[in-house]
């Protein structure tokens, strides 16, 4: 669990081009963390490739925070 | 102008203009996969990419099956790798006067030239977005600026084609995709050669370069603004029509 947390803040770090220390579990990309809609849809993309699981247009609508991001992983997660 | 190990994508290239964009990419050293809506068609478009020394093949892909735009970019990307350059050129007529005009020939119209450049777009934007270079250049129509008598539907689709254009350049651009336009005058295919001949004779008279255009001439088009000459151009539409109409 601990490490799909670790794993997610470091690919939304890189991903939005922010320091890791920045990226908390309630941050919210838009708000917190400065992302456009397109990053969030390269966001959803890079979580997809990372934990090889496809996440479907209207379940990656609702990812809007990193806590979010760990729950749909934490929940699909092979 | 060379684009050594792209792969390309060209909707309805199995003859006129868009075999003459599949070619010309071609020679760029791009990699081209052309579609028909019919396995012959799909096997000449294999041969006459084989004699050109191309490592691509046609594919058969008729674009209103449900789910055929979507598999065709998941077999060429699974097949090739990923596209960089995608064509929209597939389209057909069916002319009408409006006052004459069936539902079905309004509805083919649009299901055949428009919806698919959305599909087709969405499928191939995710690899060109993660390696932030790609081309999409959709074939649009001179009388989707100035109108036709008879061709309400096929203008309507071709002018709907402008907005799609500069609206996904502007989603996308941040990324390193462009998206363009060129919208051919009268070019010499099978398209234009069921006109009577008095009708062309008509045509030419207000073409300021005083001949129709060939295939080749769009190509050309299409090869510059796929090339990274063209890096700095999106959503832009380049009229390539000798002169009857000038934006």
């Amino acid at each position: 669990m601990e490490q799909i947390e670790q794993r997610v803040k470091k690919i939304v770090a890189e991903q939005l081009g922010v320091p890791e220390t920045d990226v908390k579990t309630e941050s919210s990309f838009v708000n917190d963390l400065g992302a456009d809609s397109l990053d969030t849809v390269e966001l959803v993309m890079a979580l997809e490739e990372e934990f090889e699981c496809e996440i479907p247009d209207e379940e990656a609508e609702k990812i809007t925070t990193v806590q979010q991001a760990i729950d749909y992983v934490s929940a699909h997660l092979k | 102008m060379s684009l050594q190990g792209k792969i390309a994508l060209v909707t309805g290239a199995s003859r006129g203009i868009g075999q003459a964009i599949a070619l010309e990419l071609a020679g760029m050293g791009v990699t081209v996969i052309g579609t028909a809506t019919s396995d012959s068609g799909a096997e000449a478009i294999t041969a006459y990419l084989k004699e050109a020394g191309n490592a691509g093949r046609g594919m058969r892909l008729e674009v209103t099956e449900e789910g055929a735009c979507d598999g065709i970019v998941e077999t060429i990307t699974k097949e090739f790798g990923g596209i960089d350059i995608l064509v929209n050129n597939a389209g057909i007529t069916r002319d009408n006067l409006l006052m004459r005009m069936k539902d079905e020939e309004w509805d083919a119209l649009f299901a055949t030239n428009l919806r698919p450049i959305y599909k087709l777009s969405k499928a191939v934007m995710r690899g060109m977005m993660k390696s932030r270079w790609g081309r999409i250049i959709n074939i649009t129509s001179v009388v989707g600026a100035i109108g036709n008598a008879g061709q309400t539907n096929y203008s309507a689709a071709k002018a709907a084609m402008f907005g799609f254009t500069k609206s996904l350049a502007k989603e996308v651009g941040s990324r390193g995709v462009t998206v363009n336009a060129v919208a051919p005058g009268f070019i010499d295919t099978d398209m234009t050669k069921g006109l009577p001949e008095e009708q062309k004779a008509k045509l030419v008279e207000n073409i300021a370069l005083g001949r129709l255009g060939l295939p080749q001439d769009i190509a050309d088009a299409v090869g510059f603004l796929a090339s990274d000459k063209a890096g700095y151009i999106t959503g832009c539409t380049l009229h390539v029509n000798g002169g009857m109409f000038m934006n």
